[in-house]
């Protein structure tokens, strides 16, 4: 700060050298001999790089058979639950008894759902009632939070009616008996229904929807 | 305190690497002799074992080392990994590309002698380099379970078989089981794979006894003997460039247009333990060692054979003393070294035949030559020629 100078700094005159000099023709030659090696470097690391995409089933017969499964559910007792795993992902079936419905529709919980009229895309559309179900009776969530991918334990909310619940043990956040997160939760959305129908009154098809055949988990909020 | 200008970035770098800026100007400036086209080879065999690694570690990311799984995981790479088929058939079809450029290296070294005082670190680091190569090439070999992976492992393991008194405790110990099985498929793998980065650090050391000793000067026994160095850059990296551009492109017309060339029909095969394939053959780049091991009756002896073929050219360095390194100047070498390279190819060919009595004869005969010129001709004419040199040096003194 020893110098206080008013007239701005000597200026390069820009009329006696040329903006753009004449580059040399080794400049030109280096410059276009990287570009060119550059290119063939990105192009020689693109098979690389596309080898690392999902592989390639091996038909697509397969991929039919894996995204589609029959759940019976003659063994499941009113008020009891299983877990089945369906394309990779773990889906709680629960039967309900009328208390568990009734609880459902209680106002003391539905004030403390952070989405309790399911306007959030999770489900397909023959679920979003107060049951979030197909049939009042069976609820049947994909059991991934939505805060970060762990699997909530099935368990019922403390002080609140007895709906079913899932309890996930990574961060603590909560669900009622329809998947549906509580407020002030980590976890932003409601678990995701997956697209199902009943093919009898006993067994459950998972993997494919009859009212919404566009439903799509993959297209959802979030899995 | 607005006198601290800020630091160009070059010299914020200088500072906390104070080697770069040295160990880049010695790149650049490094003197190199009048060398010809035959000295590019070694950047393509960087460019060559670059690919090798990459492309390596892009398959193992796919390959399953286990005996169940290891032919179904060449098949899925082959036919449902995306681009899986290139990524195999660089490695593949890159491994013959590296061999030829390696024998081509060597035979340069040998021919212009480059193997001589005060190199012998940078040829017997490229020897060990070599035998590596080698062993990875095998080790991988291996790894795709077909049926030639499994009887080609099989043979060579039973080699060590050969050995005296050792030969079976030491098999099952290296093979961790009685059979060639799981336990010996997944140690091939993890050789394999391991060699790959041991071999990456042998060749940094290469290039560092390189850079001691500077390259030879081919010109040095002419009559007109040129002494003037160039600096690395730009000639010699544009120089190499091209030869890198070119091996590519054969590496390209290889895997492209030629992809039956080298590989083995019978390895596209499941292996079976129950049944050896017809005609059983190694890849080219190991031919001649599998001809050596056929023409010697004896398998003990055949091993010996083969592993001494090898070690001779660890002592070349000490059994040529002449002061001359160009083989085209000498001219016993010349009619040697040529005897060697045709001796060479000729066990090639020879290891890629069926046994025949007459390819086991003509092995033989090229075995002869290998071994005569190596401890013969060359001892004997440098001895002449060191003898020849030190009577002018006197005449010249008196």
């Amino acid at each position: 700060m020893t110098q206080q100078n008013d007239t701005p700094p000597p200026h390069p005159a820009l009329d006696d050298a040329p903006l753009f000099p004449r580059p040399t023709r080794r400049r030109v030659l280096t410059a276009s001999s990287l570009a060119l090696g550059g290119a063939g470097a990105c192009t020689l690391a693109a098979p690389f790089l596309n080898s690392l995409r999902q592989t390639e089933a091996r038909s697509a017969e397969n991929t039919h058979e894996h995204a589609i499964l029959d759940v019976t559910v003659q063994d499941l007792e009113p008020g009891s639950h299983k877990i089945v795993v369906w394309q990779g992902l773990p889906v709680a079936i629960q039967r309900r008894t009328p208390e568990m419905l009734r609880a459902l529709e209680d106002p003391t919980l539905l004030t403390q759902l952070a989405d309790p009229q399911s306007r959030i895309h999770q489900q397909p559309a023959e679920a979003e009632n107060p049951h979030r179900s197909l049939r009042a009776d069976y609820g049947v969530y994909i059991t991934i939070c939505t805060h970060l991918g762990c699997v909530p334990n099935y368990q019922d909310l403390a002080s609140l009616p007895a709906s079913g619940g899932f309890f996930c043990p990574c961060h603590g956040s909560q669900f009622d008996g329809a998947g549906r997160v509580l407020r002030n939760m980590p976890a932003p959305y409601n678990l995701p229904v997956p697209p199902l129908h009943f093919v009898d009154d006993n067994t459950i098809r998972l993997g494919e929807s009859l009212l919404s055949p566009h439903y799509d988990i993959t297209k959802i909020q979030q899995l | 305190m607005m006198n601290h200008t800020p630091t160009p970035p070059s010299h914020w770098l200088d500072r906390r690497l104070p080697f770069l800026r040295p160990f880049c100007r010695h790149m650049a400036r490094f003197p190199m002799p009048p060398v010809n086209l035959l000295w590019t080879i070694g950047a393509c065999l960087i460019a060559a074992f670059d690919l090798m690694i990459v492309s390596g570690i892009f398959l193992a990311l796919h390959y399953q080392p286990d005996m169940t799984q290891a032919f179904e995981s060449i098949e899925a790479i082959e036919r449902r990994v995306p681009s899986g088929w290139l990524i195999r058939s660089i490695h593949a079809g890159g491994v013959s590309m590296l061999f030829a450029a390696l024998y081509l290296h060597m035979g340069r070294g040998l021919w212009y002698g480059s193997y001589k005082a005060p190199r012998e670190l940078v040829w017997l680091s490229g020897l060990i380099v070599m035998l590596l190569f080698m062993v990875t090439a095998f080790a991988g070999y291996v790894l795709p379970w077909g049926q030639m992976s499994y009887w080609g492992a099989t043979v060579i393991t039973h080699a060590v078989d050969a050995v005296p008194a050792i030969g079976h405790p030491l098999l099952v110990y290296l093979l961790g089981e009685e059979t060639l099985g799981n336990i010996a498929l997944h140690r091939f793998f993890i050789l394999h794979f391991t060699l790959g980065f041991i071999i990456a650090a042998l060749i940094g050391l290469h290039i560092i006894c390189l850079h001691g000793t500077g390259s030879s000067n081919p010109t040095l026994d002419s009559p007109q003997p040129d002494k003037t160095t160039r600096p690395f850059a730009p000639l010699y990296v544009v120089k190499d460039s091209l030869a890198v551009c070119i091996f590519l492109a054969l590496l390209a017309g290889l895997i492209f247009f030629l992809p039956g060339l080298l590989s083995k029909i019978d390895n596209i095969t499941p292996a079976n333990p129950l049944k050896t394939p017809a005609d059983i053959t190694p890849e080219w780049y190991l031919a001649p060692w599998f001809a050596m091991l056929r023409a010697i009756p004896s398998r003990l002896g055949g091993l010996i054979i083969a592993g001494s073929s090898l070690l001779v050219l660890f002592a070349l360095p000490w059994l040529d003393i002449s002061p001359r390194h160009n083989a085209t100047y000498r001219p016993f070498i010349r009619i040697g070294m040529g005897l060697f390279f045709l001796a060479f190819l000729t066990l090639i060919v020879a290891g890629l035949q069926p046994a025949t009595p007459l390819w086991a004869w003509i092995s033989r005969g090229a075995l002869l030559v290998w071994f005569l010129v190596f401890l013969v001709l060359l001892p004997f004419t440098a001895w002449q020629e060191r003898k020849a040199a030190q009577s002018s040096q006197k005449d010249v003194q008196s």
